[in-house]
């Protein structure tokens, strides 16, 4: 079997490929929801209803796209530039721990001046975790997939350490939590009463930041041209190793973003399950949108979706919402063929 | 004192044998897949379908080696689909490892849900007893941290072996090595290099499988979710820290899990003066320790993760 590269592919083509591995997804889900013994068609339909099927579930399924936005966007910048980055769920809680540290009342600021304070050292606090593999990459060749996994586990534990230790609220019962930041700290509210919250137009605005950065900019040129063929880069006069560097801070920046806007937007405080895995489905997100940040907010949608969707329909269905995990698994590895038949033709031989 | 004493205990270095042996059947498994030039990502989730596939083997009524058997199928299965996606079809080895890991993680946690709806705590088996070998085991130290094992173990050791024997003395040992280094010589010798590739990612992935079905069938009694904590990928590094040589993974494993039991009892003696999360931190960032100190002078399969087409160079 060989590839062979299809002549520049049409529109049609581009988009039915796609639309192939989206297809193919749901038919697998189709299947397991009749090894669940449910009505397959009834099922889909609850999973598309609970997640856009009213005003509540839409703007749910908007609540659970932001932090997706963020960590999607993080491991597309990433990837881009052939960073592999496996550690957003670790920069997530970087961010996460800073907004806590800080806004939790050390800070005698008002709101407009301290929620940037907040944010500008929630993605310091997140680039610097992922400069370490990244520096650990270009000095001495380690892999860095291997070390952002292994950090996930490790930042997870320190976490722990914390919220049983100097970060424990002392009002909290006796749970692993923090205290609540202060109301100053907090991202206000987009529609009163309703859980969306202004994290949200930030994860837009950054999206629409980091579309500016990578195709208007020669820092966004070089972290492609590095992507696309390091060695060529190198020899086109690209310090290789500094555009690694920044791309490593803007990754992990981004990636702390999320953790910010889950506590300061959404939960207020900093537990062990604030992400359920968000940096992981970041990477799926990142794929989806075949690394493009405009459709990176699409791709997190689609995917919060599936997963709010499957939360009330295993309410109401009895499937088990691992469902949505596995469609989002699916989806990762059919997006990545339906790409590349986009792109080459398989000639059988 | 107390704290060295330890090391010189038989029950600590039979623990250490223990948390060694899922270590060793998953490294091998995946220093088989990085010989032949396929970094398999996998790992993680291919170790938790194996946990659960075994485990729930036993649970259903099947025998304990049968249930070794389905785990390794389930492994090779999710292998197959890991190895299509990226030999034939030279898809990214990172994106689709991680997105094997995932769909069988969640594949696992889906089907357990399914089959065990109200379970509130992990339902047990029998697993795996200790079969001490006659007259091995009366040997001091050795013969109970050895020799005093369960079957799993031992099979683990013996994979060791078979593994090291098959790459460096045997026709298919050589071509396995010779796909991951210069497939092009290969395809020129008329083998064809898909096919090894292939083999090597579903043997690989079969072992994985076994060594997450160790936790649930030998180490422990039951399934629960995120049992493989990051095993998998400790073994990614394992396979550097050991140049991609059976023996030396094999010495970097049973370190590796000396370590880990060093911490538990380290823990014990600490009294809670240091939180117990830095003690469980040590295996992750000893991992990375291990990875920098080899990194230099680590000579990785040249073919590895570089996807092959047939007539090109």
């Amino acid at each position: 079997m060989r590839l062979e590269p299809k002549p520049a592919p049409s529109l049609a083509a581009t988009l039915l490929y796609p639309a192939g591995a989206i297809l193919a997804t749901l038919v697998l889900a189709a299947l397991l929801v009749l090894a669940a013994g449910a009505d397959p068609l009834s099922v889909l339909a609850l999973v598309a209803k609970g997640a856009a099927g009213s005003q509540f579930a839409l703007l749910e399924t908007l609540t659970r796209a932001t932090p997706l936005i963020f960590t999607g966007l993080a491991v597309a910048v990433a990837f881009r530039a052939r960073l592999w980055n496996i550690g957003a769920e670790a920069q997530l809680y970087a961010g996460a721990i800073i907004t806590v540290v800080l806004g939790t009342g050390v800070l005698p600021l008002p709101s407009y001046i301290l929620i940037p304070v907040i944010m500008i050292v929630a993605v310091i606090a997140g680039g610097l975790l992922l400069l370490g593999p990244a520096i650990l990459k270009t000095r001495f060749g380690v892999d860095e997939v291997v070390t952002t996994l292994l950090l996930n586990f490790v930042v997870v534990l320190f976490v722990s350490m914390l919220l049983e230790g100097v970060l424990k609220d002392p009002m909290g019962l006796g749970w692993p939590q923090s205290q609540k930041v202060i109301a100053d700290a907090q991202l206000p509210r987009i529609v009163q009463g309703k859980r969306l919250h202004y994290g949200f137009v930030l994860a837009l605005a950054a999206a629409v930041g980091v579309w500016i950065v990578m195709k208007r900019t020669a820092l966004g040129f070089e972290m492609r041209a590095v992507g696309h063929n390091p060695e060529a880069a190198r020899f086109a006069g690209i310090q290789v190793n500094r555009v690694l560097m920044k791309t490593a801070l803007m990754s992990g920046g981004l990636a702390a973003l999320a953790g910010f806007s889950e506590v300061a937007g959404l939960k207020g405080n900093l537990t062990l399950d604030l992400s359920p895995g968000y940096g992981y489905s970041g990477i799926v997100v990142a794929m989806l949108a075949m690394l493009n940040p405009l459709g990176v907010v699409l791709a997190a949608i689609f995917v919060a979706g599936i997963f709010v969707g499957a939360d009330a329909m295993s309410r109401s269905a009895g499937v088990p919402s691992y469902i949505a995990n596995v469609m989002v698994a699916t989806a990762l590895l059919t997006m990545v063929v339906a790409i590349l038949l986009s792109r080459y033709r398989l000639r059988w031989r | 004192m107390e704290a060295l004493d330890i090391l010189f205990t038989a029950t600590f270095w039979a623990a250490a044998i223990r948390i060694a042996s899922p270590l060793i059947f998953a490294t091998m498994g995946e220093l088989i897949c990085e010989r032949a030039g396929v970094l398999n990502l996998g790992i993680e989730g291919i170790m938790t379908a194996g946990a659960f596939a075994g485990w729930f083997t036993v649970y259903s009524g099947g025998d304990l080696w049968t249930g070794v058997l389905v785990a390794a199928l389930a492994g090779a299965m999710f292998g197959l689909l890991h190895a299509t996606l990226t030999v034939p079809l030279g898809l990214s080895q990172h994106v689709v490892g991680i997105g094997v890991t995932l769909l069988a993680t969640s594949l696992t946690y889906f089907t357990y849900r399914l089959a065990l709806p109200e379970v509130t705590s992990p339902p047990k088996i029998e697993p795996f007893a200790p079969l001490p070998i006659p007259g091995l085991k009366d040997i001091p130290i050795l013969g109970e941290a050895l020799f005093s094992q369960t079957p799993l173990t031992y099979l683990a050791f013996l994979t060791v072996a078979v593994v090291a024997w098959v790459l460096y003395r045997t026709p298919l040992g050589l071509a396995v090595r010779a796909v991951g280094e210069n497939p092009s010589a290969v395809e020129a010798q008329g083998i064809s290099v898909t096919a090894m590739r292939m083999g090597a990612v579903m043997v690989g992935s079969a072992l994985m499988a076994v060594g997450g079905a160790f936790l649930t069938m030998s180490a422990f009694n039951s399934f629960f979710f995120e049992m493989i904590n990051g095993r998998g990928w400790i073994c990614i590094a394992l396979v550097v820290f050991g140049s991609w040589r059976p023996g030396k993974a094999l010495i970097g494993a049973i370190l590796f899990a000396a370590f880990d039991a060093y911490q538990v009892r380290l823990q014990q003696i600490s009294g809670g003066l240091v939180p117990y999360q830095v003690f469980l931190m040590m295996p992750y960032l000893l991992s990375i320790l291990a990875l920098v100190l080899v990194a230099r002078r680590a000579t990785y399969p040249r073919a590895l993760m570089i996807p092959y087409q047939k007539g090109e160079r």
